[in-house]
């Protein structure tokens, strides 16, 4: 079996993940700038951060075999210091040009703020300022429903923005059919317990939608697991699914969404 | 826009083959459930909003719907639809405080 980790956090994990992941059919790895777990004082900070994910990163996963991609922001989790958020967003169109960036994300809504609205406004700018794709992050829990919809209005008020070229993260099944209908793509956030089960996400598939739609684990600092896409892979493998469903989900979809940026290269065409 | 296309391909089943699959997973949460609301029982103070809204959330689960979690993810959702002025907190419970 091959699959993509469209959205790990490998900053937070071991050298031993990577080796797992690798076993386990990951092809390659796909990266978005999140939160740390704490605020950074100063943009230097991000600074550092954005060099991990551009230079030190890649080569981490390399080790491994592993083709390692990121996506850059500063995430809604310090979006409120709107000083500190301006100075991030001026240090991106630097790294924009590293050659294995994706796009802009993981941006979008923690708390669904005022000041969070006006820095995904700024970073849905950004990427369209300088043509790149979007993934978004949806808020948690109680908070997701509302913060999908207020996100969802923001980059249909840009009036630029393809919703093709935009990865909606994090849904789930009071989210998922409002995000496909408007014709953006979904992520569904596979965690033990805070998001989407397999066993859940497999559901969602067979009964909402099975296209515009990757599944990727987030493996994080948290309470996570970067062996849950192939678990969800062996969870349609016992439900009687084809080999072929199995790859067109795992494989097939992200590297369709990803390939939109040329600089995403299919590891089946790196051979 | 396109309509949301479920898997083609997904296999039919019978009842029994999916709790043949999934039913003894499902039985222990359900066990595991009753137990925290029984270790509830024993703890002293008022009912916190969180158990609150899992408690709403029961009558749900005997619905003959299909839904039943996208139901419930709505029951405990924050229902406004303006951003806030600010937070007091960066964490989300995992139900809306407001819900009665």
């Amino acid at each position: 079996m091959r699959y993509i980790e469209p959205h790990g956090h490998m900053v937070s994990r071991t050298t031993d993940d990577y080796q797992a992941m690798a076993l386990a059919g990951c092809a390659a790895i796909c990266e978005p700038a999140f939160w740390a777990g704490f605020d950074r004082k100063s943009a230097d900070g991000f600074y550092d951060y954005f060099c991990q994910l551009t230079q030190h990163e890649p080569k981490r996963a390399a080790r491994y075999g592993l083709p390692h991609y990121s996506w850059l922001c500063i995430n809604p989790k310090e979006s409120e210091d709107m000083a500190l958020a301006a100075d991030v967003l001026a240090l991106i169109p630097e790294f924009l040009k590293a050659p294995t960036v994706l796009g802009i994300g993981e941006i979008g809504l923690n708390k669904n703020t005022r000041n969070e609205m006006k820095v995904l406004e700024q970073h849905i700018a950004l990427a369209v300022q300088f043509d790149q794709m979007i993934l978004v992050h949806t808020p948690h829990l109680e908070d997701k429903r509302k913060g999908t919809r207020l996100i969802m209005d923001c980059l249909k008020a840009n009036g630029v923005v393809k919703p093709e070229r935009v990865i909606i993260d994090h849904v789930e099944e009071h989210t998922i059919r409002d995000v496909l209908d408007q014709g953006f793509w979904a992520g569904i956030t596979l965690y033990p317990e805070s998001k989407a089960t397999p066993t859940r996400a497999v559901d969602m598939i067979e009964a909402v939608a099975a296209q515009r739609v990757w599944l990727n684990s987030a493996c994080d600092w948290g309470h996570s697991d970067p062996l849950s896409v192939p678990k969800a892979a062996q969870e349609m493998r016992r439900r009687g699914h084809s080999a072929t469903a199995i790859d067109n989900l795992v494989y097939g979809n992200p590297v369709k969404f990803l390939s939109q940026n040329s600089r995403f290269k299919a590891p089946a065409a790196q051979a | 826009m396109s309509t949301p296309q479920p898997h083609p391909g997904a296999p039919a089943r019978t009842r029994e083959q999916v709790a043949d699959l999934h039913f003894m997973d499902a039985r222990y949460k359900l066990l595991d459930l009753a137990a925290f609301l029984d270790r509830l029982d024993r703890a002293s103070g008022g009912e916190d909003h969180r158990v609150r809204g899992l408690r709403a959330a029961l009558p749900l689960l005997l619905e003959k719907d299909e839904g039943r979690v996208a139901k419930i993810l709505n029951l405990w959702s924050d229902p406004s639809i303006v951003p806030i002025e600010k937070a007091d907190t960066k964490a989300a419970s995992g139900v809306w405080p407001g819900l009665k």
